[in-house]
């Protein structure tokens, strides 16, 4: 069996070679898009806050007989905060990238 | 879900974020590559949701919401010349919500299946989720002081003191041994305390660096803001996350590869900072040279008269908010016969494109703009080169002078054009504290005002 780890790890290594090349073919002119699209995607860290708040583990035996575990409470904030970048860093880019016409 | 099914959704996910990017390699494909973002992250988010056993769905939508609202808010009534804060408040989160699913996952390993029945957190994952926390960190509070310098809630002068890079050299190695001691013994006490230097050295490192650097300053926070999603997404052993990081990583460097290209600057004179700290150093021997300082009657007369007039934005033109008087002023040289281009220089402005997009938003066709390498070799044919708000882009002792700060920087030949307008406040030097030559050239004429004044009455006379 090979470590999970070491898939994850291929499978990041080769990303960053797409990364690589699809970067460099984005015209200059949408830098700036290019920064704010990239806030929008970083949103996705969500899923980590998402398993935080809603991934029901054994409470009692985390000595909380009821409401929330401290990781379910910084998941609620985490969530927050991604959405903020989600929702913001799509919408600006959208804005921006609706100004960029050609000539009449 | 089943577990196969949902690692085939989030590389779905992950494939439509490269869609998302790839888009950016023209004006008319990036918008669909945006709905793309979009759409995965509906389907990484939805994937999530769908897992066995995800519950509190209340406090998801509500936290959601919340968050969603406040981002939707700023993104719709941001100015376009705030873009670089923006981004650099942006990126903070970012950092801090990577650090707080680190710390999730510290006080509840089971939930993320990293943990044996007795709760002890794989030494992997452990490591994995020290560097998520350590990289977040410093991308929160480097961004939070970028943010400070480029909003003016902190003067964009470099911050520098005695023994500076040693005291960063032992916070640096502090944290390294506190990442060691916490990979050992898994102690919250060392997570927190290696979490708090990383958010002390994320400061430390960005306030030597100066207002005119800090397009590789936000570029870079882009990169270690991808890092720390990368760093998160193997503890969670989540593909998209890793993905996602990689690719925001590289963006990030990318970036700064190109602003330090455009300054002729290595990434390591950057990071240590203090450029622009003697200010005004060089500016001796000024008081015997004379300028010819024009009205802007006398701009518009010169610009009529022309065949060819190159715009040279800068971001004193973002200061001013002049980008919808200087359209105007082109279109009314168009009407003249007049063909107006614009020549964008990489390092213009606070961050990568920022005069694009600012063109873009008052109506300037985006054929019309130019980047330095496509444009240069048309200045010597151009009869005006009109310079708004741009300084150091400019100087021509970047060819000529060795000794200078600059030298060797890639700039837009203004100079050579039959005659230069340079609309300035005054003769001050730019934010490399040199000044230019061009100011005193025979055929330079100073257009000293307000930038969006000197434009609008240019505009009248026209």
């Amino acid at each position: 069996m090979i470590d999970p780890f070491i898939v994850d790890f291929t499978i990041f290594v080769l990303a960053v070679f797409v990364g690589y090349y699809v970067v460099w073919s984005v015209t200059p002119a949408l830098h700036t898009p290019l920064m704010s699209v990239t806030n929008a995607i970083s949103g996705i860290i969500v899923v980590g806050a998402l398993i935080a708040v809603g991934t029901q583990v054994d409470t009692i035996a985390k000595g909380v007989e009821e409401g929330m575990t401290f990781s379910q409470v910084i998941g609620i904030v985490a969530v927050a905060i991604a959405s903020v970048n989600i929702f913001g860093g799509f919408i600006v880019t959208q804005r921006m990238l609706a100004m960029f016409k050609k000539r009449r | 879900m089943s577990v196969n099914l949902s690692a085939l959704a989030y590389l779905a996910a992950a494939v439509c974020f490269i869609f998302a990017l790839k888009g950016l390699s023209s004006p008319t494909s990036s918008r669909r590559g945006n709905l793309f973002g979009m759409a995965g992250m509906a389907i990484a988010i939805a994937t999530t949701l769908a897992q066995p056993g995800m519950s509190s769905f209340g406090w998801i939508v509500t936290a959601m919401a919340v968050g969603g609202a406040v981002g939707a808010i700023i993104a719709l009534k941001i100015e376009m010349t705030a873009m670089p804060q923006l981004v650099a408040a942006f990126h903070s989160l970012v950092g801090l919500a990577a650090i707080f699913v680190a710390a999730a996952a510290l006080y509840a390993p089971e939930a993320y299946s990293i943990a044996g029945a007795d709760g002890v957190i794989k030494t992997a994952s452990r490591i994995e989720m020290s560097l998520g926390v350590i990289i977040g960190a410093i991308t929160f509070t480097g961004s939070i002081i970028a943010f400070a310098k480029l909003q003016a809630l902190m003067s964009g002068a470099p911050v520098t003191f005695p023994m500076q890079h040693l005291v960063n050299l032992f916070v640096g190695v502090a944290i390294v041994g506190l990442m060691i001691g916490f990979c050992l013994n898994q102690s919250p006490e060392l997570f927190w305390a290696m979490t708090a230097l990383a958010l002390a050295i994320g400061i430390m490192i960005i306030i030597p660096i100066g207002g005119a650097d800090m397009p590789v300053v936000i570029s870079m926070l882009n990169s270690y803001s991808g890092w720390a999603a990368a760093g998160i997404g193997f503890t969670l052993q989540n593909t998209a996350l890793i993905i996602v990081g990689a690719l925001v990583g590289s963006s990030g460097a990318i970036l700064s590869y190109i602003m330090c290209k455009g300054m002729n600057r290595s990434f390591i004179s950057v990071i240590l900072g203090g450029f622009g700290a003697e200010d005004g150093a060089q500016a001796t021997g000024r008081s015997d040279k004379t300028v010819k300082s024009g009205s802007a009657d006398d701009a518009a007369f010169i610009m009529t008269n022309a065949e060819t007039v190159i715009v040279v934005p800068g971001y004193g033109m973002a200061v001013a908010q002049a980008q919808h008087a200087l359209r105007e002023m082109a279109d009314e040289l168009k009407k003249a016969g007049v063909t107006v281009t614009y020549a964008i220089h990489p390092v213009a402005g606070r961050m990568p494109g920022h005069m694009n997009v600012l063109l873009a938003e008052a109506n300037v066709p985006y054929e019309e703009v130019f980047e330095l390498e496509e444009i240069n070799s048309d200045f010597p044919t151009a009869d005006v080169a009109f310079v708004i708000g741009a300084n150091d882009v400019t100087n021509p002792a970047a060819h000529n002078d060795p000794q200078s700060p600059i030298a060797g920087m890639p700039i837009l030949d203004v100079e050579k054009a039959k005659t230069v307008l340079f609309v300035k406040r005054s003769l001050s030097p730019g934010y490399a504290g040199i000044d230019n030559e061009v100011f005193y050239q025979d055929d330079t004429m100073m257009l000293f005002g307000d930038a969006k004044k000197m434009v609008e009455e240019i505009v009248k006379a026209l």
